[in-house]
């Protein structure tokens, strides 16, 4: 298991909370809660070892544009691929939107 | 509709995750999670042992109102560590059962829904989760005085181990097709007694044995009903509105271990006939 920990630029803060995916098999859960303005954190702990460079690419592209509401983002993943992880983080801001 | 139709229609319960399984059987808008995600009740000995965690430890607490009557839905997620049960979930269960029995002394009807999605223990958990099962199944017996207990085990997991003596404490138990139950799962028993006692990749087998209509027709459990949502709830709420049986099942074992005991286990006996045994004309 390897944790991770990452800070990106964010807009205002997320308006609500919310919780998408589980600790399944090729999944990951994402918790989202509101940051603090201007800024998006991002700790992640991860089944897999080795792929710090696949989640600091990854994360960049998501939240390096700072368009997205600001918030502390918690993943616990097992296993998932890239194109899940991102579909997840997309889930929980829409979630967290409503 | 064509049968086609009909499938892409259903509401599946089994696809759905626990926290919408719990949504599926209350009442709309009167959910509210205990002991949430948020609280972050992680398990402290997976991460010790190198595993990541969940932050509700794979177990949902959802209160809410089912035809408006107070109602505690406990749902495992048998996608995070196979549904098993460790120190933390079993204790957000355990609890739940308590409180709901509580509520039940003071006046306030609260009656329990447990969805069995587990392979019982978890064993990087040992004695911790082995004896929250033990407060879980002491909990069913207390709550079920006042109120129904009712399980729900609609696969794919099951329920097996120390859980599924959880299920036969519950004064209902309503499975699907997809359902497993049983005290040891199919490949500990090859492991322990040989494949010629029970071949673990025989699936028409381990369906036709333990399967949920196998289970129902055995009178091991009380209703077999399609993955559909809207009929595990209404099934849920007519087991409710029955009230208490008049015996748990738990209380009928005397009758059960009678009609093993007259069994013949020298032979293997197909589903049929396992049937017959728990029927007592074996």
């Amino acid at each position: 298991m390897e944790k991770l920990a990452f800070t990106f630029p964010a807009g205002r803060p997320a308006a609500g909370r919310a919780v998408t995916g589980v600790v399944s098999s090729g999944d990951l859960e994402v918790l989202l809660e509101p940051g603090r303005d201007g800024s998006t954190t991002v700790a992640v702990q991860t089944s897999v070892d080795g792929y710090g460079g696949n989640w600091t690419a990854l994360l960049e592209r998501v939240l390096g544009p700072g368009e997205l509401p600001a918030a502390h983002i918690e993943i616990n993943d097992n296993g998932a691929t890239p194109g899940v992880v991102r579909m997840r983080i997309e889930q929980a801001f829409e979630e967290a939107a409503s | 509709m064509n049968r086609i139709d009909q499938l892409l229609a259903r509401d599946s319960f089994i696809e759905r995750g626990a926290r919408r399984r719990a949504q599926a059987l209350l009442d709309p808008g009167s959910l509210r999670e205990l002991a949430g995600p948020f609280a972050r009740l992680h398990s402290p000995w997976l991460a010790m042992q190198g595993l990541v965690t969940q932050s509700d430890d794979g177990v949902v607490v959802a209160k809410g109102r089912l035809d408006g009557a107070p109602t505690v839905v406990l749902a495992i997620e048998g996608g995070f560590q196979g549904g098993s049960m460790g120190e933390i979930g079993a204790a957000k269960i355990a609890g739940s059962l308590e409180l709901a029995a509580g509520d039940n002394r003071r006046g306030i009807p609260t009656q329990a829904v447990i969805l069995f999605e587990t392979g019982g223990v978890r064993l990087q958990e040992a004695n911790l989760g082995l004896a929250g099962i033990a407060e879980i199944q002491a909990a069913i017996v207390d709550l079920r005085r006042y109120r129904p207990v009712i399980g729900v085990s609609a696969g794919t997991v099951g329920c097996y181990g120390g859980m599924s003596i959880a299920a036969g404490l519950c004064s209902y138990l309503v499975l699907t097709r997809e359902a497993r139950l049983g005290l040891n799962g199919p490949q500990v028993i090859e492991q322990e007694a040989g494949a010629a006692e029970f071949d673990a990749r025989n699936r028409a087998l381990i369906w036709g044995l333990t399967g949920g209509e196998q289970r129902v027709a055995a009178g091991l459990a009380d209703a077999c009903v399609q993955d559909d949502s809207a009929e595990v709830r209404a099934t849920v709420a007519r087991l409710f509105a029955q009230g208490l049986p008049a015996r748990h099942r738990s209380e009928r074992a005397a009758e059960t271990l009678a009609a093993l005991a007259r069994a013949d286990a020298s032979q293997q006996p197909a589903p049929a006939d396992a049937r017959g045994i728990y029927q007592g004309d074996a």
